[in-house]
């Protein structure tokens, strides 16, 4: 398997499950993306803010929130289910406006204090 | 909450006492400390009322990010002589618009000393370092600024009435005679109170940027720039034909690139954004920009860029939303503001709730004056003059028909084919309309609306 796949946290061997993408990857990669996501502060809360109903993602042809995701959070599994990690993330919004599935992604801000912080200068 | 101090309300008792319900402990509850909610309680406090300031981050500007400029002039009234302690990083003095394609780029580049001298025009700033400052002001006027709580929903009284909001905190209620909502994108407490008809993800785009530290003498020399001026180009025709844009600008000693694009289209095209932000870094008109910029900071945030057509109710029962959680920002092409939109609709609700809560009557009629307002200024008028651009702009035809479309006929006009003579700019429009596919009918219809709303 190919080191783009790898650097991907949490990455399945299996997660670019759209055929030739682990190659597209391998193109165009300028840097480690957890080293792109080791740039930013967070603040990790216990509670998660979002939660990803993985069964209903089993029948989810597009997994939307996969590609869309800035922080790259949501994880295709072989089995049609979606893993995901709310720790590092932006609090955007993009993955339950991009998603399809009613009631897949349950998405809150993070309690007072907890998540990311922007860079000051 | 144990570092609130509740100083006592104003005037009359709104939601309070006469149906048996204890007094608010505040004239008025802000949500979100980002521009809007900022100049929302400063107006607010300036009149003399109680407010509390409430921001989920751990200081105001935590959560928010942009793709990049601050245009000042809303802030001369609010704060005179804002330029003297703003901190900004540079004054844009050049303003570029880029027509690129993969081998090609047409820019359209404005430079100007009158922007480089109070009051100015555009600064780049960090949001985490202007929206500080700009909440500063508010408490220095007397706004109570709570910091790491996060609103969770709109408090109603036994009457169904809007009596303050319920945070996270321990005993976290907190009570006002009216709330103004500036809780950003994703605007909960707008949906929540049901002032959203609808909510189309088609509106909304998503902007990730990659903040470059690079030498201040290095960014001078590749940008043009001295002193403190400093570049902001803005991009059309670099997000593999997704619905979008890009941009870069200067900081004092990084730079920022990046793409907005829109949500619904990255996910249907299955393109990784940040590979999207690579390819723009890459290409030649941009990787001279930028190379050798160490990654100080990745980040992401959705856009609210629907304009006047999508913008929810902006007042309900004792409730006013203002800025990104109103859907101001204005995505019109050559015009791409928001910091100065929030500021402005925050400004006007904190002045139409302060009047209102003179008349002791905070409800949909006595607030109507939040409407008003911004009708009369360039927030609302703006947005109404511009409602059909972000469906242009946003278009297949802007997206990927007219940048290699323009960058073909200026490429034919700029390259010397001797022996053979020079056809002419209408030959030349023609064959690129040709191996475009750019339909005449497309181009003037067009070209009637960018007339109509730019003209």
């Amino acid at each position: 398997m190919s080191a783009v796949t790898d650097i991907r946290a949490g990455a399945a061997p299996e997660a670019p499950s759209i055929g030739g993408e682990t190659v597209e990857r391998q193109t165009w990669v300028d840097m480690p993306f957890a080293d792109r996501m080791a740039t930013v502060e967070f603040r990790i809360a216990e509670r998660p803010h979002i939660v990803v109903d993985s069964e209903l993602c089993e029948g989810c042809s597009t997994q939307a929130c996969v590609t869309a995701c800035p922080a790259d959070l949501f994880v295709p599994t072989a089995d049609g289910k979606i893993l995901f990690n709310f720790e590092q993330c932006f609090e955007c919004g993009t993955c339950y406006l991009a998603c399809n599935v009613e009631g897949a992604i349950s998405w809150s801000y993070p309690d007072g204090g907890f998540g990311v912080v922007m860079r000051r200068s | 909450m144990p570092d609130v101090a509740v100083k006592p309300t104003t005037g009359d008792t709104t939601g309070g006492s006469r149906d048996g319900t204890p007094p608010a402990a505040f004239d008025a509850i802000v949500v979100g400390a980002g521009p809007a909610g900022a100049a929302a309680a400063l107006t607010l406090a300036r009149a003399g009322k109680s407010v509390a300031l409430l921001e989920r981050g751990i200081f105001p500007g935590a959560k928010n990010m942009y793709g990049g400029v601050v245009y000042g002039r809303v802030l001369d009234h609010l704060v005179p002589n804002w330029w003297q302690d703003v901190p900004y990083q540079r004054w844009v003095s050049r303003r570029a618009t880029m027509l690129m394609t993969p081998t090609q780029s047409l820019t359209i580049d404005y430079r100007s000393d009158r922007w480089i001298e109070a009051p100015y025009n555009g600064m780049t700033a960090y949001r985490a370092d202007f929206d500080a400052w700009l909440a500063a002001k508010a408490e220095e006027a007397g706004a109570t600024l709570v910091c790491s709580t996060t609103a969770t929903s709109l408090l109603r009284g036994a009457d169904g009435r809007i009596r303050g909001v319920s945070t996270d905190r321990p005993d976290g209620d907190l009570t006002a005679r009216v709330v103004i909502a500036c809780d950003g994108v994703n605007s909960f407490l707008a949906k929540s109170a049901g002032l959203y008809q609808a909510f189309d993800p088609s509106n909304f785009t998503v902007g990730v940027k990659e903040v470059l530290r690079l030498p201040r003498e290095v960014i001078d020399e590749r940008c043009r720039l001295t002193g403190d001026e400093g570049l902001d180009i803005e991009i059309v025709g670099c997000t593999a034909g997704i619905p979008g844009g890009g941009f870069f600008y200067t900081n004092r000693d990084s730079v920022a690139v990046g793409i907005v694009v829109s949500v619904v289209g990255l996910a249907a095209a299955r393109v990784r954004p940040e590979k999207l932000l690579a390819d723009l870094k890459k290409h030649p008109s941009i990787a001279p920009l930028v190379r050798d910029g160490e990654l100080l900071e990745y980040s992401a945030h959705t856009i609210p860029e629907g304009g006047y057509d999508v913008m929810p109710e902006l007042v309900g029962d004792r409730l006013l939303i203002a800025g990104d959680a109103a859907a101001m920002c204005l995505a019109a092409g050559i015009w791409l503001e928001g910091v100065n939109f929030a500021i402005g609709s925050g400004a006007a609700a904190g002045e139409a709730a302060a009047e209102a809560l003179d008349q002791g009557d905070a409800s949909v009629a006595a607030l109507a004056g939040y409407r008003r307002r911004i009708e009369a200024n360039f927030v609302l008028a703006d947005h109404r003059k511009f409602r059909r651009v972000p469906h242009l702009i946003m278009s297949e035809r802007v997206q990927r028909q007219y940048p290699p479309f323009v960058c073909d006929i200026v490429e034919k006009m700029f390259t010397v084919d001797n022996p053979t003579p020079k056809l002419g700019l209408r030959r030349w429009a023609n064959d690129a309309r040709r191996t475009h596919g750019v339909r005449l009918r497309d181009l003037l219809r067009d070209g009637a609306v960018g007339l109509r709303s730019f003209g």
